[in-house]
């Protein structure tokens, strides 16, 4: 029996503004187990990065509030815990990268200094032997000649640099947890790649689960086991990764499917990419039905008046559809 | 911060100094009347005499020769006469500016030690009850000029309570202990009306510094570190919101030694500020050189460690 990592119930993280509350997450369940690489997909603005940094308790609260759900960290619930229980659990046991390598790290220290400091605070290490630890971790994301470049400052690295850094940074504790939202999408498709690779390297090398934000459906067949897809602050589909390419049941999935560019399709038969018309709908006040109903080409009455439950329609594979 | 570069921008001040002297000299052999001209108009002088005086003194000549005079006598240490006062320029300064340093500097100090925790704290919380305390208060602060600031407390504390002399002495006749006490005491009321002015608008400055850098996407990287909120704080925001805020506080220093001439002139604190006053006054032009001067330096000077905070402060700087 493989240990569940991470267990999200019904998660509602809500943002108080001046027009109302926004339902960023509203409902959101999924789960992690030890040593997998879960992929959560969906377009800007579905909830993905809330989702991600609830988890760690990275939303500034208020405007952000926890309207209900559990977030499990091997069985323990997070969210009564307060900042300093948290800051156990963060980086040493679940850390996170993000999107913007370029503003991520911290423009006035070096980056040696900003891994050290890491790992002095968790592994309780003097100064010096975190500065040594750092350098060791910069070799282990293959950055050249790291016993010099430790001393350099973030703006004398590159975008892929950075984020190498930033892995570098995120894995100096050896977390059982590694949160990467959308690690590749600033950065170009070559050095996206070798990134992508890094941290599949990284994972195997420490025994981690990978929890991989992205809106690339690409990357999900590439490097996940199992996908969540997310819309609208909710959860529509789960299923192994093979399961989810070669029978998607929901519609959005369908269409996120279809949305990925085919270049022998573009080829040969001068086919046009398909897109999903419409706009994700506001998430101030949502209708009670589905949230994809409005843009869904299958959409019938029953779809707009009540929410269809999560069901299990193949064994690990769950869909939010009345179809 | 390489040695190369610091000694590169110390000799830059160079230039600077010399253009604000030939400026300075300019302007003020441009304004109307000089040490004699009380003399042209004393019957008892006959004005051969007065003549034969402004052409032994040079006065007489073209400003450009006269600048070279004070130029190279300057440079040798003879800062000029004071023919008002009937001492060397250099002592008669020498003996004001401690004082005005003093005032100034204490000044500076408390509006930073001040301002930098209220504006961190306002801040971080944003439109909390403290914020909006500490917003009003600011911005009474800076609003009131401090001439009436001045007054009001020497009417409260010197007049109504009599806790504290409203007139700074020199010249106190104790030793030791009561020595310190009684410059203190009588530097408290000037300390307060400067360095509480300055320090209402750099917690403006400093809160929304501190606003622009904690939305910051690093500041989430430290917290996802968890290192605790009050390191964040310290160790990621708060260097980085100084780094405009250094920008501002030098920036402000002309204003600042313009504050203190009229902060010393009420409560009569014998510094530079009430000397160039009076000089002003007498039409003693080589302590109005000398004193402007001086400033002019101040500034430069404040400019220089500026500089030299900024690129400490932002590694980013390129020296070169």
């Amino acid at each position: 029996m493989v240990e569940t990592l991470l267990e999200i119930h019904g998660l509602k993280t809500w943002f108080k503004t001046d027009d109302g509350m926004v339902r960023a997450v509203d409902g959101v369940d999924l789960r992690i187990d030890h040593g997998e690489t879960l992929g959560v997909v969906g377009e800007s603005g579905c909830g993905k990065t809330v989702t991600a940094r609830s988890v760690l308790k990275l939303i500034d609260m208020p405007p952000g509030r926890f309207e209900g759900g559990r977030i499990l960290w091997r069985g323990r619930d997070l969210i009564p815990l307060d900042d300093q229980e948290m800051n156990k659990i963060r980086a040493r046991e679940i850390a996170i990268i993000f999107q913007e390598p370029m503003t991520s790290l911290n423009p006035v220290y070096t980056v040696g200094d900003q891994i050290a400091e890491v790992i002095a605070l968790h592994q309780k290490l003097g100064r010096k032997q975190a500065m040594e630890g750092a350098a060791e971790m910069l070799r282990l994301v293959n950055i050249p000649n790291p016993q010099h470049r430790v001393h350099d400052y973030p703006h004398q690295f590159s975008g892929g640099m950075r984020q190498r850094v930033m892995i570098a940074m995120a894995l100096s504790c050896q977390p059982k947890l590694l949160i990467a939202d959308e690690p590749t999408t600033a950065l170009d498709v070559t050095i996206q790649a070798q990134i992508l690779e890094l941290m599949h390297e990284m994972k195997d090398r420490f025994g981690m689960a990978i929890m991989l934000i992205t809106h690339a459906m690409g990357v999900v067949a590439e490097t996940c086991q199992r996908v969540t897809v997310m819309y609208a602050g909710k959860v529509v589909e789960e299923a192994p990764v093979g399961e989810l390419f070669g029978q998607p049941r929901h519609p959005y999935t369908q269409g996120l499917i279809r949305s990925i560019p085919r270049v022998d399709r573009a080829a040969e038969k001068k086919q046009r990419l398909e897109a999903i018309s419409g706009t994700v709908p506001s998430l101030l006040d949502p209708p009670p039905g589905c949230r994809f109903a409005a843009r869904c080409r299958y959409a019938s009455d029953i779809c707009v008046r009540e929410m269809p439950p999560l069901k299990e329609v193949a064994p690990g594979h769950f869909v939010r559809c009345v179809l | 911060m390489s040695r190369q570069w610091i000694l590169r921008r110390i000799l830059l001040v160079i230039p600077a100094m010399l253009g604000i002297s030939v400026l300075l000299y300019t302007v003020l052999a441009l304004a109307p009347g000089d040490p004699f001209s009380e003399l042209a108009q004393n019957p008892a002088v006959p004005p051969e005499v007065a003549a034969a005086l402004r052409a032994k003194f040079g006065l007489d000549d073209p400003v450009w020769v006269r600048y070279g005079h004070w130029f190279t006598s300057m440079m040798r240490g003879d800062w000029g006469f004071s023919f008002v006062s009937r001492m060397d320029v250099d002592t008669l300064i020498l003996q004001r500016l401690p004082t005005t340093l003093i005032v100034i500097g204490a000044a500076q100090l408390m509006a930073i030690l001040v301002a930098l925790p209220v504006g961190v704290l306002a801040g971080i919380r944003p439109y909390s009850v403290f914020d909006q305390i500490a917003n009003t208060l600011a911005f009474i602060g800076f609003s009131l000029p401090t001439f009436f600031t001045g007054l009001l407390l020497i009417l409260v504390f010197s007049i109504q309570l009599d806790w504290l002399p409203f007139v700074y002495r020199a010249d106190i006749n104790a030793t030791g202990w009561k020595f310190y006490w009684e410059h203190i005491r009588q530097s408290i009321m000037p300390v307060m009306v400067l360095g509480l002015f300055q320090g209402a608008s750099l917690v403006r400055y400093v809160r929304s510094s501190v606003l622009d850098v904690v939305k910051l996407d690093y500041v989430i990287t430290a917290r996802s570190k968890g290192i605790g909120e009050r390191k964040v704080v310290t160790k990621h925001v708060v260097r980085n919101a100084l780094i405009p805020v250094v920008t501002l506080v030098m920036l402000q220093m002309p204003v600042v030694f313009g504050g203190a001439i009229v902060t010393e002139q009420i409560f009569r604190v014998p510094g530079i500020g009430s000397l160039l006053i009076s000089a002003m006054l007498a039409n003693d032009t080589p302590v109005v050189m000398a004193v402007t001067f001086v400033f002019s330096c101040l500034v430069v000077l404040c400019n220089l460690i500026a500089d030299v905070l900024y690129a400490w402060l932002d590694p980013r700087i390129s020296y070169r």
